[in-house]
């Protein structure tokens, strides 16, 4: 048993040592301002990856919606980050906008109230059915009440602009929206079988885009919002690399946080009752622990630090732009970080996040230039015509590639290149 | 009178393409997930896979339709159900064989299934580039325009050829699909699989056989649809991730592994999108004469905007998630 342990931490040792050189040569290539960009967006991903390893290592739930959690996190920098807009709290607007919110409010409140209704002895059918119609009607109330406010914020303001608070302050209100929101799709889904946890989570993420691409009034939608501000000096005031080398040490403290918070959570009873659910539910079921309560946690938890690791991800690339979040970028590319990495193990699932970000900008590259020799090899020996096309058909490779990494992985490296190492006490 | 045509043209006609389109995907989903046990994520990829192959068909041959005067993809399209079929039975044998041997929880099925998805959608843009392309080549689609008779309507009902094909066509596969369920052996041996797996083994079905051919029928059906729905439109390589939320809606609804169900549920969740985004406005403009001097009928009146089409299947999903998990036909929680 011991030196098992021992061979694995030797064996983990090797791998990071193996994966300093990709990042060395990703540097000595490319530059040290291109370098530690990469390093800022994979430390971004790898607090994505973490959220997902507790919900897929630790407890077995797979989130196919990464992405709208990434969304989320995104927007609430956005709005928390932004300056002010004086066009619009200068207008009459900021009250209608407060009366619309006031009268939603309010319908909720209603349809709270009549979903209770059974308790005062009415049917429960009849309940249902009330309740249905109440919230219909709520729902178009409010739609038709907001829809001249935010036309008229359009036209006359643009936007409602942000807060001009300090950026880490979005983050927080990035997982804190990402955690609310979790909470909502877990209570609904994690009774369900994985699968269909899968397919809901997709959706939510395609629904939470849609709805920041569409309301202009709040997001600007396919206009995009930018400069967002950075929480350290920007690059104007420190150059390319000093200022994102500071942004990677911020990142870098967050990343060790959630790390030295998740150990203590792992190795806790806490830790011990998720495992045993994701192991055997029934078996858990029958020692008393809460599975449900349990689950419903966990899943809030991976919520809160994919908006964390989005609303990082947004400020850094210093733009909100909902069309930017996609299911590929967002959501798959994450799942290869942590199943290559090792889900339930943290170091691996960090250790995947660095490999996969670097496969991943670096296919782009790659491909191309095994198109272009595929081109002038078959332009000199069969006369080919190239398609002309072809730096947007190598970004594909990068699908492919990461489809291929998902598909390896799973058939020869079933448990990721770190696996979880459960501790055994004797 | 044209309030009605416009309700026909814009609910009828649309809800029953999408429902047919719904419905195919989802009775391929439906079998795979009864037989095999795990939601076929890879599904929607394998319409735009088939529907690439028939646009790879039609470019070597255009003109082979002129000769019955059907469009050329349409006549290429059996050839491109067999490929397709083929591909499936390979992408099961190298994927998700290996998993299953090993015998590993469904739900890393379902991730092997998202890495299959990216290759294909990788591949599939890699060869034929990121734009939208017409299926029709050497010929025009044609439009029919039905003038109905007598004063009451000006506007014509519009339809499509494609939009004919594709209703008789899908009513073709569900007759066909029926027979074989029923009558055939290899179809009765697939029903008791998805049943009982078991029980099925141990009565002497082979299971492989079984799985090759649920894989054969959901590869030409999703060609089939691709096909079919890129005539009706165009031919889009990301047409997928829009695609499997319906589809997955369609065939929970119907209750999974019942194929009946998942044509209902195709029609429900197809006709819930078109008529949750109809303006209904249209419909109550000629009773605006009726109503007292003052009253103003609503100019706009849908449930939700073209752009949130997508949160209704997903709304469906959740409801029949939540009320009644075994689907309309009461079929498997698995």
């Amino acid at each position: 048993m011991k030196l098992s342990t021992m061979s694995q931490s030797r064996r983990d040792l090797l791998l990071l040592l193996a994966l300093s050189i990709p990042v060395l040569g990703v540097f000595l290539t490319m530059g040290p301002a291109y370098g530690v960009r990469m390093s800022v967006e994979a430390a971004c991903y790898a607090i994505l990856a973490l959220g997902l390893t507790i919900q897929w290592g630790y407890a077995g739930q797979f989130n196919a919606g990464v992405m709208g959690f990434v969304a989320l996190g995104g927007v609430s920098a956005m709005l928390i980050s932004v300056p002010p807009n004086p066009d619009f709290w200068d207008s009459d607007l900021p009250g209608e906008l407060g009366r619309v919110l006031l009268i939603l409010l309010a319908g909720i409140a209603v349809v709270v109230a009549i979903s209770r209704l059974h308790r005062l002895g009415i049917p429960k059918q009849l309940r249902t059915a009330l309740t249905i119609i109440a919230a219909l009607i709520v729902y178009l109330t409010f739609v038709n009440q907001l829809a001249p406010v935010a036309g008229a914020i359009e036209s006359q303001a643009g936007f409602v602009g942000g807060l001009g608070l300090p950026a880490w302050l979005g983050w927080i209100v990035g997982g804190a929206l990402a955690g609310g929101i979790g909470y909502f799709i877990g209570h609904i889904c994690l009774g369900l079988r994985s699968d269909y946890l899968a397919i809901a989570t997709l959706g939510i993420a395609e629904i939470i885009k849609a709805f920041l691409k569409n309301v202009d009034w709040l997001t600007r939608g396919t206009a995009t919002v930018s400069p967002l501000p950075w929480p350290t000096p920007g690059a104007g005031e420190l150059g390319f690399v000093l200022s994102r080398s500071l942004y990677l040490s911020i990142t870098a403290v967050v990343i060790a946080a959630i790390f030295f918070l998740l150990h203590r959570a792992y190795h806790s009873p806490w830790g011990r009752t998720i495992r045993a659910i994701r192991d055997n539910e029934v078996s858990a079921a029958a020692m008393g622990k809460d599975i449900n309560k349990r689950r419903l946690e966990i899943f809030v938890f991976g919520c809160i630090l994919m908006g964390i690791g989005g609303a990082a991800l947004t400020s850094f690339n210093s733009i909100f732009d909902p069309t930017g979040y996609l299911p590929l970028n967002h959501t798959f590319l994450v799942l290869a970080m942590v199943i290559l990495g090792g889900p339930g193990n943290n170091l691996g699932t960090l250790f995947g996040a660095i490999l996969v970000y670097i496969i991943w900008i670096m296919s782009a590259p790659l491909a191309l230039f095994l198109m272009d020799t595929a081109v002038v090899i078959g332009q000199s020996w069969f006369g080919w015509e190239d398609p002309g096309n072809l730096d947007s058909r190598a970004l594909q490779a990068r699908v492919f590639v990461i489809g291929l990494l998902i598909s390896l992985v799973l058939r020869y490296a079933p448990k990721g290149l770190m696996p979880e190492r459960v501790p055994h006490h004797r | 009178m044209n309030e009605l045509v416009f309700f026909i043209n814009n609910v009828v006609v649309s809800g029953i393409v999408s429902s047919s389109i719904y419905a195919m995907g989802a009775i391929g989903v439906t079998l795979v997930f009864s037989i095999m046990r795990f939601a076929h994520f890879a599904h929607a990829d394998m319409m735009t896979l088939g529907a690439f192959f028939v646009l790879g068909l039609t470019m070597l041959f255009p003109e082979i339709g002129n000769a019955i005067g059907l469009p050329s993809a349409l006549i290429l399209m059996p050839i491109a159900m067999v490929m397709t079929a083929l591909t499936a039975v390979g992408i099961d044998r190298t994927f998700y064989k290996p998993l299953r041997d090993n015998n590993v929880k469904p739900i890393v099925l379902v991730i092997g299934s998202l890495g299959v998805t990216l290759m294909l959608q990788g591949l599939i843009r890699l060869v034929a580039g990121t734009g939208s392309r017409s299926m029709y080549i050497a010929e025009r689609k044609d439009i029919f325009r039905l003038e109905l008779p007598g004063e009451l309507a000006t506007r014509p009902i519009v339809i499509t050829e494609p939009q004919i094909i594709l209703f008789v066509f899908a009513v073709g596969a569900v007759v066909a699909l029926h027979w074989f369920l029923t009558r055939s052996r290899l179809g009765k041996a697939m029903r008791a699989m998805s049943d009982n797996p078991d029980l099925a083994r141990v009565s002497g079905i082979n299971t492989n056989t079984v799985i090759a051919v649920t894989w054969m029928i959901a590869g030409a059906l999703a060609t089939a649809a691709g096909t079919l729905l890129s005539l009706d439109v165009t031919l889009k390589p990301d047409l997928s991730f829009f695609l499997l939320l319906p589809i997955f809606a369609a065939a929970i609804v119907g209750g999974v592994g019942h194929p009946y169900g998942a044509i209902a549920g195709g029609f429900v969740v197809g006709f819930a999108e078109t008529l949750a985004v109809f303006n209904w406005a249209v419909l109550l403009r000629p009773f605006q004469d009726m109503l007292p001097a003052g009253w103003e009928l609503p100019t706009y009146l849908a449930f939700v905007g073209t752009e949130y089409k997508i949160t209704v299947p997903f709304f469906i999903l959740v409801a029949i998630l939540v009320w009644r998990p075994t689907g309309l036909f009461k079929g498997k929680v698995l």
